[in-house]
């Protein structure tokens, strides 16, 4: 039995200093999840100086009721000098869902994404030094939100109202404006059996003159018929904006978003 | 080796009994008498979980001249085949008529414990369990686990319609209704005065709303309201004597329709909604928090789209 332990007690050191090698220790993941390790070497250069950061809030249900519409917010308004946004969840088989540059707008995205699984949901926010802030929360799902056709994929419906942008715009209490936008779109994942993979790549929202305010680039696992919310600071409120892009089909979608 | 052989193979019998002994669920069912010939089985004001497993709705029978009328089979097969045992400590009288009240998973899983022949529902119940019962049994496996074993959707073949139903000496009355989802049934016993209203009401548990249309579950409310009841079932919650809980399910159903017109109108986020705090007078209910989220999810794109098309002019 002595011998046992002390066997145990050996290889349970060995295992330990092979997982902490000398090196500075990284700092452990937060949502404490297994594919942290994977995620870092996919997002991020093996140099990039990477932290895990409270101040990017990621916002979603700890329980998501449809694993198909599941709605998250992430605010990197607590950081400054916000150059990019990449939101990607560790466990979706399409692990990176959106990725956006705030050229204008606050920092900050409302939009809705499928997950197939419980995962971590995270954004990381590159900084204008370069440095990379990562946020997150564990959503909680029955699952099957990718490999299922949208529900677009089985009505000729869509195929009339594709790119359709219905918007509006309101006044904040805080100052400044928020507009919401919903654009008719299947956004398949290709994952679903004889269903392609179709979806929103490219949105640029802008004043009317053009001036760019938020530049969107989407993945699959954002909701079909997605729906996004952008806030804007008070000095770049305009009379009027636009909205335009293309989906991974060369569909273009363009739209005045009229107060 | 024969020896060790011998003692691997009772270690591992001895372990598989003790499993399955463990794996005989029981729901401790005991019926309740309400009324003359009328009992009920009231379930827990929970979510569904691996402890009470599914055992949150009210069931209930009535012991007519005629045989046993059974208004809902519960959430399992396990449950269905318990609650035939309960009514049979009750009466030796035959189960005759097996109703389900709307195709919700834990009011019409506990089918299969019943002759096939006694099952009846409305249309658009039995067509909700033929389209979704697969989803929605997987759904309860995944929730309440083990006590769900051997249970499969069973859609009964018998239509019923609005109106009087005699079975022996009771004289029921069937009101078709909707609204909690495609078709809800209500069945007022004239004999008793007793109303089941199924999951048209709670009572100090936040109803839920999967399939639910609120302007015409709110037309219902008002038809369950007119009627001449001594005695009230909720789907969930405790009996009442009164219409105290069409009340609170109406109120529930209420605010939560103007918290989600309203947070569209002034263009919140989802994830805005599901963090706006309960009133007080609603934090009381069971599950209301649960509840409340659950409905933003599954309410709130329509609110949104009807917010968003009014001004949307799809200019190009």
């Amino acid at each position: 039995m002595k011998l046992l332990h002390a066997l145990a007690a050996g290889a349970f050191a060995a295992v330990c200093t092979l997982a902490h090698p000398a090196s500075p220790a990284p700092q452990a993941d937060p949502l404490e999840s297994p594919r942290w390790g994977d995620m870092r070497r996919e997002f991020f250069p093996a140099k990039a100086r990477v932290r895990f950061d409270s101040r990017v809030k990621v916002t979603a249900p700890l329980t998501a009721e449809n694993a198909l519409n599941v709605p998250v917010s992430v605010d990197a308004g607590e950081l400054s000098d916000v150059r990019e946004v990449v939101v990607f969840a560790d466990f979706n088989p399409i692990v990176k869902i959106v990725r956006f540059e705030p050229t204008g707008a606050h920092p900050a995205l409302g939009f809705r994404i499928k997950l197939q699984q419980s995962s971590p949901v995270r954004a990381a926010v590159r900084t204008g030094d370069g440095s990379w802030h990562v946020g997150g929360t564990w959503v909680n799902t029955a699952g099957g939100g990718c490999t299922l056709p949208s529900a677009g994929s089985a009505s000729p419906e869509w195929q009339k109202r594709l790119g359709e942008v219905s918007s509006r715009v309101w006044a904040r209490k805080e100052g400044g404006e928020r507009i919401r936008l919903r654009v008719i779109h299947p956004e398949d994942t290709g994952l679903a059996a004889g269903v392609p993979a179709f979806f929103i790549q490219d949105l640029r929202l802008t004043d009317e003159a053009g001036q760019p305010l938020m530049h969107i680039e989407g993945f699959e696992p954002l909701s079909e018929n997605p729906v996004f919310t952008v806030d804007i600071p008070a000095a770049r409120a305009a009379a009027g904006y636009r909205v335009s892009g293309r989906d991974n089909n060369g569909n273009t979608i363009s739209a005045a978003i009229e107060k | 080796m024969k020896r060790v052989a011998r003692t691997l193979t009772a270690i591992f019998t001895l372990g598989w009994a003790l499993l399955l002994a463990a794996a005989d669920m029981d729901y401790g069912l005991a019926p309740e008498q309400i009324a003359p010939d009328t009992w009920v089985l009231t379930g827990r004001s929970e979510d569904f979980s691996t402890q009470n497993g599914g055992n949150i709705v009210n069931t209930a029978f009535v012991v007519t001249s005629a045989g046993v009328l059974v208004i809902d089979s519960g959430p399992s097969r396990a449950y269905g085949e318990q609650l035939r045992r309960a009514i049979a400590r009750v009466t030796d009288k035959p189960v005759v008529m097996v109703v389900d009240t709307h195709h919700h998973p834990d009011h019409f899983l506990g089918n299969q414990a019943f002759p096939k022949e006694t099952l009846a529902a409305l249309p658009g119940t039995i067509h909700g369990i033929h389209t979704e019962g697969g989803n929605l049994n997987e759904n309860m496996y995944r929730l309440t686990g083990d006590w769900m074993a051997g249970t499969e959707p069973v859609a009964p073949a018998r239509q019923l319609a609005a109106g009087p139903l005699q079975l022996g000496d009771h004289r029921f009355e069937l009101l078709a209704l909707d609204g909690h989802t495609e078709a809800d049934l209500a069945i007022l016993d004239r004999q008793t005065g007793v109303l089941f209203a199924g999951d048209l009401v709670f009572n100090n548990r936040a109803p839920t709303t999967p399939h639910a249309r609120l302007d015409a579950w709110n037309a219902a409310l008002a038809k369950l309201e007119a009627l001449p009841f001594t005695r009230l079932v909720p789907g969930h919650g405790p009996v009442s004597t009164d219409g105290a809980p069409i009340r609170q399910t109406r109120a529930w159903l209420a605010w939560l329709d103007e918290t989600l017109r309203q947070s569209a109108e002034e263009g919140l986020d989802m994830t805005e909604v599901l963090a706006l705090p309960l009133p007080a007078g609603f934090r009381r209910l069971a599950v209301s928090e649960a509840e409340y989220r659950r409905s933003v999810g599954q309410l709130y794109p329509a609110y949104e789209q009807r917010a968003l098309a009014r001004d949307g002019k799809a200019a190009r």
